[in-house]
């Protein structure tokens, strides 16, 4: 026999979970009280959001499932945006919640909330668990959901008396789970039939190109992607949460497509006539008008969720199935085949990149943050990982830093949750400890979880934070200038604070770099130094990211700055 | 746009419903009704829904419907099935020859009398849909003080099985 906070900790030693984020309160504390003799890792935030987006930024740097902990209530709710954030981009997360005794559920007791309730629509499933039998099923349930077929969020609401209940039931297999959830069965290989109609299509293609999402990444496809340009010399273009699928210095590699993709990228889609979708879900940031995306190609859309083909775009060779398995197909039966030389597809392809390469006027007066990014890419180590708050500052990190390996970027694609960019960081660092993790910072979204200087300085997790501070919720200023006549309405935010002392105060490295002669060695020091670093670099005030496709415009029509 | 009946099985679970209908809510997808009850076997549970859409809103329906764990199997029924619903009706019979006529449309439909007052009659009818709205056409013109309907329950015709083994 034993109790409800031996079953969660016996489900994280049979996962192989060794770090968990969390912060503790009084429906979880006898979990915590487990934990206090357990051998595992547990990070305490100083705010339930950060500890829900650590476990996203660890789950999306190490392809394991990132655990997170709260207490009821307000715990509970404080990891809201963290459970929705990886529900957008499909990452791996398993939250466990504290809740009061389930005698008192539906009372309006004492930090009660409904979890399950509010996180439904946030999850890939969620359970509120009535009896400490049904624990170790549920647990290991949780966990094969969370990482199987197309990756999410999962919730486990534990109520304070399942907590010491005790229980003799031993932790199932997967083929005990398997059976327990008979209506799921994720489809990994593609249909024969299919894959052959998708060679088919491709090797008779004059133009075409493929289009490679998240979805690559999580399936681990790299390398069968790469093959598949190999085989095919289709250029490849990825999204934001898919950049890292394909090496960025290759020759084929068109950058990111989009609202702020590579002219080359947008031009190639739109002239293309067969687009090789991979994981992707034709997100409106990407497509922009969609009678005008890709109107001339014939759409293969691979991916492992049925939901998602034609789901925006019709889709006329649809496979479900994971990325990794449906292109190992796709590359067998290209091999056997002929395809089209393509090589006067490649030569415009190659002439659009040089003639618009991604660009930016350059100053001695005032440091462009741009250059802070080239400079991170510049000088940081092989294995390095970029994460991002929300704004300008994302878009300038996924243009100007050459990602060459998946699961080297980790950004809020799909919910552009401001604040998500330090406590991922934060997460990616425990969870790749050799790597070098930096968290490319706007000062407004910086804010939203700067409390999280805390962790990093008592944890002694080396974090390099380089804030592109421009006193602006820059993005939607750059919206205002362009779309509102220059009408800044709230959204100056004065460079305040004085970033470096805040860092200061908490006991970590903090330093402001107001000189663009400045920016290289702050860097590389940054780089050098052993622990976590805040870098505030008074960057341009009105720079603007570009180029810019208008939301709702074809995205071949392009402003430029 | 046409009508479609669907067969949902599901795990006899709480909360399924919420699920369910929570999905609808969020993706936008329009129910006209919803019947729920246990099936043969007591851990699952078979919902009937129906409702009018395309081919296109059928297929991210029935998908959408498919990636939820909870979710056992999904069959469109709409070719040949045997579906009925069940409607009570309480109808106003205050003036003299209301009362007779209401029997008689009652009668016409396979209806039956369930409860009687001074003033009123309730009439039980079960059926398709377009069959009780056509007794209920009929019985307006009398005056209809209440009505409770469920959803329909469905399944296919003939041998044809669509449960869970
Ligand atoms: C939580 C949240 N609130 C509001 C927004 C809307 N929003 C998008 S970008 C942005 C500005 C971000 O400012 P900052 O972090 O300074 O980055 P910058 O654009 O200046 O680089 C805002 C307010 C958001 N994405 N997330
Ligand atoms: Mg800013």
């Amino acid at each position: 026999m034993r109790n409800g906070c031996d079953v969660v900790l016996e489900s994280f030693d049979a996962e192989g979970v060794d770090t968990v984020f969390g912060y503790p309160g009084g429906a979880i504390i006898n979990l915590y009280d487990t934990l206090y003799d357990a051998d595992l890792n547990h990070v305490l935030t100083r705010h339930e959001q950060a500890a829900a987006h650590a476990a996203d930024g660890y789950a999306r740097a190490t392809g394991e499932v990132g655990v997170c902990l709260s207490t009821s209530g307000p715990g509970a709710t404080n990891l809201v945006t963290g459970i929705a954030t990886a529900h957008m981009d499909s990452v791996p997360i398993l939250a466990v919640t504290g809740q009061v005794p389930t005698g008192m559920i539906g009372n309006d007791a004492f930090q009660e909330a409904d979890v399950t309730g509010i996180t439904m629509p946030i999850t890939k499933h969620n359970y509120l668990v009535q009896d400490a039998d049904e624990l170790p099923g549920v647990m290991r349930e949780a966990f094969f959901l969370a990482n199987t077929g197309r990756p999410g969020p999962v919730v486990v609401d534990l109520p304070k008396d399942v907590q010491t209940a005790e229980t003799d039931v031993e932790y199932p297999s997967v083929d005990d789970v398997k059976r327990g959830i008979r209506g799921y069965s994720p489809t990994y290989g593609g249909h024969p039939r299919q894959v052959k109609r998708a060679a088919e299509a491709i090797s008779g293609a004059d133009r075409p190109v493929v289009y490679a999402g998240g979805g690559v990444i999580a399936s681990g496809a790299s390398r069968e992607l790469r093959r598949l340009a190999e085989i095919t010399g289709a250029p490849v273009t990825t999204t934001l949460m898919g950049l890292g699928a394909f090496d960025e210095r290759d020759p084929l590699s068109l950058g990111m497509l989009g609202m702020h993709g590579t002219k080359a990228a947008n031009y190639a889609v739109t002239e293309s006539d067969l687009l090789i979708a991979v994981g992707a879900r034709f997100d409106d940031r990407v497509t922009g008008k969609l009678d005008a995306f890709a109107p001339n190609a014939t759409v293969i859309h691979i991916d492992v969720d049925p939901a998602e083909i034609s789901k925006n775009v019709e889709a006329h060779v649809p496979i479900v199935g994971d990325a990794g398995d449906v292109l190992g197909e796709l590359n067998s039966t290209l091999e056997e085949m002929a395809v089209r030389d393509g090589s006067e597809w490649r030569e415009k392809v190659k002439r659009w990149k040089r003639e618009y390469p991604l660009d930016y006027e350059e100053s001695d007066d005032v440091i462009k943050p741009q250059s802070v990014v080239e400079a991170i890419n510049q000088h940081s180590p092989e294995d390095t990982v970029i994460a991002t708050e929300v704004g300008q500052c994302q878009m300038w990190a996924a243009q100007f830093f050459d990602y060459t390996k998946p699961r080297s970027l980790v950004s809020s694609g799909g919910l552009g949750t401001m604040g998500y960019g330090f406590p991922a960081a934060i997460g990616a660092q425990v969870g790749r400890p050799g790597a070098t993790v930096w968290d490319v910072a706007g000062d407004g979204s910086l804010q939203m979880n700067i409390q999280e200087l805390a962790t990093v300085a008592l944890n002694d997790i080396p974090v390099k934070v380089a804030i592109l501070n421009n006193g602006y919720l820059g993005m939607v200023r750059q919206w205002q200038e362009l779309f509102f006549g220059e009408r800044y309405s709230s959204t100056d935010l004065d460079q305040v604070p004085d970033f470096a002392r805040v860092a200061e105060s908490y006991g970590v490295k903090g330093v402001t770099v107001e000189r663009p002669s400045e920016v290289e060695d702050a860097v590389r020091e940054a780089l050098e130094h052993d622990g976590p670093v805040v870098l505030d670099f008074r960057v341009a005030r009105e720079e603007n990211v570009f180029p810019m496709v208008p939301a709702g415009a074809a995205i071949n029509e392009i402003l430029e700055g | 746009m046409s009508r479609h009946v669907i067969g949902v099985l599901v795990e006899n679970q709480p909360g399924v419903l919420n699920r369910v209908s929570g999905l609808f809510s969020r993706r936008g997808f329009n129910i006209d009704s919803i019947s729920v009850g246990v099936t043969e076997r007591s851990d699952v549970s078979r919902m009937t829904l129906t409702l009018d859409g395309d081919e296109k809103v059928l297929e991210q329906l029935t998908k959408h419907l498919n990636k939820l764990p909870d979710v056992i199997k999904v069959t469109h029924l709409d070719a040949g099935c045997v579906e009925r619903g069940l409607a009570l009706v309480k109808v106003d019979v205050s003036s003299p020859e209301s009362r007779s006529e209401v029997m008689q449309v009652a009668d016409v439909f396979r209806g039956a009398v369930i409860d009687v007052s001074r003033d009123t009659v309730t009439v039980e009818v079960t059926g398709t849909e377009d069959k009780i709205q056509a007794m209920l056409d009929l019985l307006r013109e009398h005056g209809i003080k209440e009505v409770a309907r469920t959803g329909v329950a469905a399944m296919a015709r003939g041998p044809k099985y669509t449960g869970t083994e």
